[in-house]
């Protein structure tokens, strides 16, 4: 059987009680584990992103054709970002609120670049559930605080995609990117 | 409580299991404790080898089938997108794709220990016939695994192998269109032949279950190839023959590994690096090496129904061998004729598959045809007469008898009548 009585006696008896055949048992376990892992790990990694699909993983968007109250949605790495032209208004007001009404605090600086306030670029799913919320067309509803609306749940994002209201748990979160000229960004 | 199994496990969550669903039972009745014939040699790892690869080719087909397309617009370039793009998805190609030769070698080296031992006889001729099913099932996979890649050589293999079935009178252009689905090898063949190549290894599966469950009815057979008589003649399949198995596995993944890792085109074909064309044939067609053997039947006659019916029947009379072998000796070891004409066999078989390699031309027409006669000569009129007319050597009275005895056969030696050995 599978208890032999070499096996109890390792655990209480004296070191003299380990036998050579404990250490084969520990050495061959330990090698059978090893090699599982080496030989799982291929097959494991290969359901990674392939390198093709990394290739994908930064774009150009031109902004110049984008008029102000105006958003567009753009695809990177598979997902929805939207990228929206602020009045002056509205980036003064995104920047006025003070941190301790947001639900997620977080400044409205921090969430656009230097010397462009009226350009918001945030990934376009909300953090509730992975919907994608309206508000991005100037005829969506966007909410009580004119950001973003998500139909799903009814979470409410302000015009710097900070959640104000609902379930959902953060911001819109602001993928990576920097201005190549005025009228250009690269997402990614 | 009645219905509940008695577990002798001294783990209680095991035990527990036990109880209800006596599987740890049944894996120490049949690979523990298992009494297996203590005189195996080498040859016994075959089976153990082919299950594992077997279990290689799944997993590895499984995260292949993740990436690839069978669409004939993308199938060749998905696979390109494998060997390039996917993280080691050229160590599971290779795998995959080596695997299917290994699996080849492995089971026709298990098939040949059948053959030699006589594996076939009563009472495993079922389990003999199980065997047959498996080595069709094996091929029909190995045939559409091989049409996957979309290369030249897929496309030209799939018409050529498709269009033995119109061979068939009358109904013969239908069950190519049938199969095809279409006029010619096309999309909807692709898709249909990767449904099936997905399906078929776990149908395998089921009959390789099958095949095992009739071999622990009825036990393994030995290099004697006579009958366990008493607890003396046998092992305890764990640890004596888990061991003896893993010293085999550890030679065959040598061997797999390079091939995989040095040579792993060795055994394909540079046409398949083209993608397919409808247009334009290869000049040279030739099917996988283990397929040779059929193939240069196939060519060796003249008249394309008989020829497609000989390859056929080249795997069918393997179903009914253990009635056409008419000896009651089992291996070849007491079989003084047999013996020699079991290599003439195998010689026929290594020459097909040399003859299969070569364009149908010259001396390798009359020696496909020379071989083709032997091979069907050896299982239609040597073996039913070899059985009345060979006298066989005298068989030992137990397996422990040759060990043990020596060649005298007079009484066993005190020592070796006492158990066998014990675990230390």
């Amino acid at each position: 059987m599978a208890d032999s009585p070499a096996a109890t006696n390792t655990h209480h008896g004296h070191s003299a009680d380990v036998t050579k055949r404990d250490l084969l048992q520990l050495i061959t376990g330990a090698g059978a584990a090893i090699l599982g892992g080496a030989i799982a790990w291929p097959l494991i990694d290969s359901m990674n992103p392939a390198k093709d699909v990394l290739a994908l993983s930064s774009i150009d968007v031109d902004l110049a054709p984008i008029a102000v109250g105006q958003g567009i949605t753009v695809m990177w790495q598979g997902k929805p970002i939207f990228v929206r032209h602020r009045s002056a208004e509205e980036a003064k007001e995104a920047d006025a609120v003070p941190l301790s009404q947001l639900n997620d605090p977080q400044a409205d600086k921090a969430r656009v670049k230097p010397g462009h306030p009226e350009w918001i670029v945030v990934i376009g799913i909300c953090t509730h559930l992975g919907c994608i919320p309206l508000g991005n067309k100037t005829t969506d509803m966007r909410g009580e605080w004119g950001g973003w609306f998500c139909p799903c749940h009814g979470s409410q994002y302000d015009t710097s995609g900070r959640i104000r209201k609902g379930p959902a748990p953060t911001n819109l979160p602001v993928p990576p990117y920097a201005f190549e000229s005025n009228t250009k960004i690269k997402i990614g | 409580m009645a219905g509940l199994h008695k577990s002798e496990f001294a783990n209680p969550v095991i035990n527990w299991i036990d109880t209800r669903l006596p599987v740890f039972t049944m894996l120490q009745k049949e690979y523990g404790v298992f009494p297996t014939p203590k005189n195996f040699n080498y040859f016994w790892n075959f089976g153990a080898l082919a299950m594992v690869n077997l279990m290689i080719m799944i997993a590895t087909g499984i995260f292949l089938a993740m990436n690839y397309q069978p669409n004939s617009e993308l199938a060749f370039d998905s696979v390109q997108h494998i060997m390039r793009d996917v993280n080691y998805g050229w160590l599971i190609r290779y795998v995959h794709q080596n695997g299917a030769s290994m699996f080849f070698i492995v089971t026709y080296i298990h098939i040949f220990r059948g053959l030699y031992y006589g594996s076939y006889k009563s009472p495993r001729e079922l389990l003999w016939m199980m065997g047959v099913v498996i080595l069709l099932l094996m091929m029909a996979t190995a045939f559409m695994g091989y049409v996957l890649p979309w290369g030249q050589m897929s496309y030209w293999g799939a018409t050529v192998i498709t269009n033995l079935f119109s061979a068939f009178p009358v109904v013969g252009p239908k069950i190519v269109t049938l199969l095809w689905g279409g006029f010619s090898v096309d999309n909807p063949t692709l898709n249909r032949f990767f449904a099936l190549h997905y399906l078929l290894p776990f149908v395998l599966i089921g009959v390789v279950f099958l095949h095992i469950a009739a071999l622990h009815v009825v036990g393994s057979n030995n290099p004697l190839g006579i009958d366990v008589k008493t607890p003396q003649d046998t092992l305890p399949f764990h640890p004596y023959y888990t061991i003896k198995d893993s010293v085999g596995m550890c030679v065959y993944l040598i061997v797999f590994a390079i091939l995989v890792f040095f040579a792993p085109n060795f055994l394909g074909d540079p046409n398949n690096f083209i993608p397919a064309n409808p247009l334009q044939t290869p000049a040279d067609i030739v099917p996988e090496w283990y397929f040779l053997p059929y193939y240069a039947i196939l060519r060796s006659v003249p008249n394309k129904l008989l020829g497609v019916c000989l390859m056929f029947a080249s795997i069918l009379v393997l179903f009914v061998l253990p009635w056409l072998d008419t000896s009651r000796v089992r291996s070849a070891r007491f079989r003084p004729i047999y013996r020699q004409l079991i290599w003439v066999w195998v010689a026929a078989f290594i020459g097909l598959g040399v003859c299969g390699a070569h364009k149908p031309e010259g001396v390798w027409v009359i020696l496909s045809r020379v071989c083709t006669l032997y091979y069907f000569l050896h299982f239609l009129v040597i073996l039913p007469l070899l059985g009345k007319l060979e006298r066989p050597l005298a068989l030992p009275e137990s397996i422990s008898q040759p060990v043990t005895g020596g060649r005298g056969g007079g009484p066993l030696p005190s020592g070796a009548t006492t158990k066998p050995m014990e675990k230390a």
